[in-house]
């Protein structure tokens, strides 16, 4: 039965401090770890940038370089990777036509978790799983955009893809890699970039690049081999 | 202590399981203790949400329900009363029920087994067979 008053008051105190208990250890496991966003106001140093163009795809010997400017939270840029970029890689990087170079150009002001994002994949890069990371979190996009902390999105799609969870950890709470974001950002809107995706083929910038079909009848037009 | 005060003290832990793994997934806790990656895949896949709700909330509002229910069960004026058992007992076989299809897709159609999700799994079954113990035991009782 429901047992005489003294137990009742025991049993109390019993739930109280397993509830207590409980409580601490779910406010100690929410504290946030490792970092939510990356500085964009950081001191560049000539060893952030030194030797890295971009993510790169392709042989250097490729007649046309492709160079494109994207943040992981954009829609359009999620829109491009998801459909056109497959075909790219596909028609004009694996048949040698092109260089492609993929570049971060965080929208800060607009897409709280493109800098982290970019930050992630950098470390990922480290363990040579870029352009599959790239991919994935554009797939997932529309399930970290708009959540809480999509640092954890990112672990996790780090971890899902056999990334050393650990070596990825200390990578992004070291922020090594904020200099060269900001960098890059810096140079993309020297540059002319100012929206995403955006992309300088043969030395020219586009902004309006949508289609596979359109940014092959450019290569065309550059390497005279259609 | 009696059937009830176990069966409270399992919801109790089932809230703090469920509250554990919902923080998870709307992103509240970065990493889950989990081991093995089946608790991340398991929380990743379609079905973790149950008609577009997350399956660890409706454990949390359900372990809520069961743990508020039981208190009001040891209340001395419940005591002899039959009904808050009986409504125990069937919320916690539909709690059963839905646990029963939430380790068949564990096991059979994701994949991946959540030891966080078979904790809890362990915590419902404590709580039904405590409470069909306390039926039994109050129907052998005279009213």
């Amino acid at each position: 039965m429901a047992g005489s008053q003294p137990s009742l008051k025991r049993f109390y105190l019993v739930i109280l401090g397993v509830a207590v208990v409980g409580a601490v250890l779910l406010w100690w496991v929410t504290r946030p770890k490792g970092p939510t966003s990356i500085p964009i106001a950081v001191d560049i140093q000539p060893s952030d940038t030194a030797g890295f163009q971009g993510y790169v795809l392709g042989p250097d010997s490729a007649p046309v370089t492709v160079i494109e400017y994207a943040d992981y939270q954009c829609p359009a840029c999620q829109s491009f990777d998801l459909v056109q970029f497959p075909t790219v890689r596909e028609r004009l990087v694996s048949t040698g036509r092109i260089r492609y170079i993929y570049r971060d150009y965080p929208l800060d002001s607009i897409h709280q978790w493109a800098r982290l994002a970019a930050h992630a994949a950098a470390c990922v890069d480290e363990q040579g799983k870029f352009w599959e990371f790239k991919d994935a979190l554009y797939r997932s996009q529309t399930e970290w955009a708009f959540s809480r902390n999509a640092g954890t999105r990112f672990r996790e799609t780090a971890g899902g893809l056999g990334v050393d969870l650990p070596a990825y950890d200390e990578c992004m709470s070291s922020l090594r890699y904020a200099g060269r974001i900001q960098a890059g950002q810096t140079e993309g809107t020297r540059l002319g970039v100012n929206a995403t995706p955006t992309f300088i083929i043969g030395g020219r910038l586009y902004q309006r690049l949508g289609t596979y079909d359109q940014m092959r009848a450019v290569v065309d037009s550059l390497s005279q081999n259609p | 202590m009696t059937l009830r005060m176990g069966a409270a003290l399992a919801a109790l832990l089932g809230i703090l399981v469920s509250a554990y793994l919902w923080l998870y997934k709307i992103g509240a806790i970065a990493t889950i203790a989990c081991g093995n990656g089946g608790c991340e895949r398991v929380q990743a896949s379609p079905w973790s949400r149950f008609l577009g709700i997350d399956v660890a909330l409706i454990g949390l509002l359900g372990y809520c329900a069961l743990f508020g229910m039981t208190l009001l069960s040891l209340q001395p004026k419940y005591a002899a009363a039959r009904w808050p058992i009986q409504a125990l007992l069937a919320l916690s076989a539909g709690a059963v029920a839905f646990t029963l299809y939430l380790k068949y897709l564990e096991f059979f159609v994701i994949g991946s087994v959540c030891r966080w999700c078979v904790i809890s799994a362990v915590l419902i079954s404590l709580f039904f067979v405590l409470v069909v113990l306390e039926h039994r035991r109050m129907r052998r009782t005279p009213a």
